[in-house]
């Protein structure tokens, strides 16, 4: 599965965007982020306060509560800010 | 093309013009230009970042909502992301119908929708970079939520 990152979640993990195959038991999007923070203080840093940070499954908005069953991609990101 | 993100500037004129040719049904044009602003000599540019492919689609489904809700000739949303300079274009929507009210509410419910629903954030490059203790990424505003709210449909 395909994982991007993007504005201060792409600087606090220190990567844009990595490949990663889920292990056993992580099959939705708060499982992912529990996961992930066990990798490392780069990734705790990024989701110290996770309600701040938004996901998307196969772009499209969700919430952390949504299963990862079939999904490609996953993005985590700040609040939107464009216009 | 209805929707497009592109780094290059975009000329405001330029897209009234090709959206209203061929069309003798248009009563109302309304253009929004969103520019880069600068408050007394503190920013020095400001960077948006986009998530490619999501961010073209949620623009497409914001027009398309509009399109349901309001009877348009045409719409053009242009959003430009990297590097941007105090003073330069960030965003354009231009809305054409028959009948200015509908051109109006069009264009600000794409602009709201723009603001807090597509994919894009803004990191500000201060011109102090001493002053710059902060990462410099803008937080997202409740007054923006609070804007896209009023468009909620009344069940």
């Amino acid at each position: 599965m395909k994982i991007y990152y993007f504005a201060w979640v792409r600087e606090r993990t220190g990567r844009s965007d990595e490949t990663v195959t889920l292990p056993e038991g992580v099959t939705t999007v708060a499982e992912l982020i529990d996961w992930l923070k066990t990798r490392g203080p780069e990734f705790e840093f990024a989701f110290e306060n996770e309600r701040f940070v938004r996901a998307a499954v196969d772009q499209q908005l969700v919430s952390h509560d949504t299963s990862l069953k079939d999904v490609n991609e996953v993005a985590f990101f700040p609040p939107m800010t464009g216009g | 093309m209805k929707v497009r993100i592109q780094t290059e500037d975009f000329d405001a004129n330029e897209e009234c013009a090709r959206l209203a040719d061929g069309k003798n049904n248009i009563g109302a044009i309304v253009t929004f230009t969103g520019l880069c602003r600068d408050e007394e000599g503190r920013l020095s540019a400001l960077e948006l970042e986009h998530y490619p492919g999501m961010a073209e689609a949620k623009i497409q489904e914001i027009v398309e909502q509009a399109e349901t809700r309001w009877p348009l000739q045409g719409v053009t949303v242009i959003h430009r992301v990297g590097r941007i300079n105090p003073g330069a274009n960030i965003v354009l929507v231009v809305t054409a119908s028959a009948h200015r009210r509908a051109a109006f509410e069009a264009a600000e419910f794409l602009m709201d929708f723009l603001k807090t629903s597509a994919p894009f954030w803004k990191k500000e490059h201060l011109a102090d970079t001493k002053a710059a203790t902060e990462t410099g990424w803008v937080s997202a505003q409740d007054a923006d939520d609070e804007a896209t709210k009023r468009w909620q449909l009344k069940e």
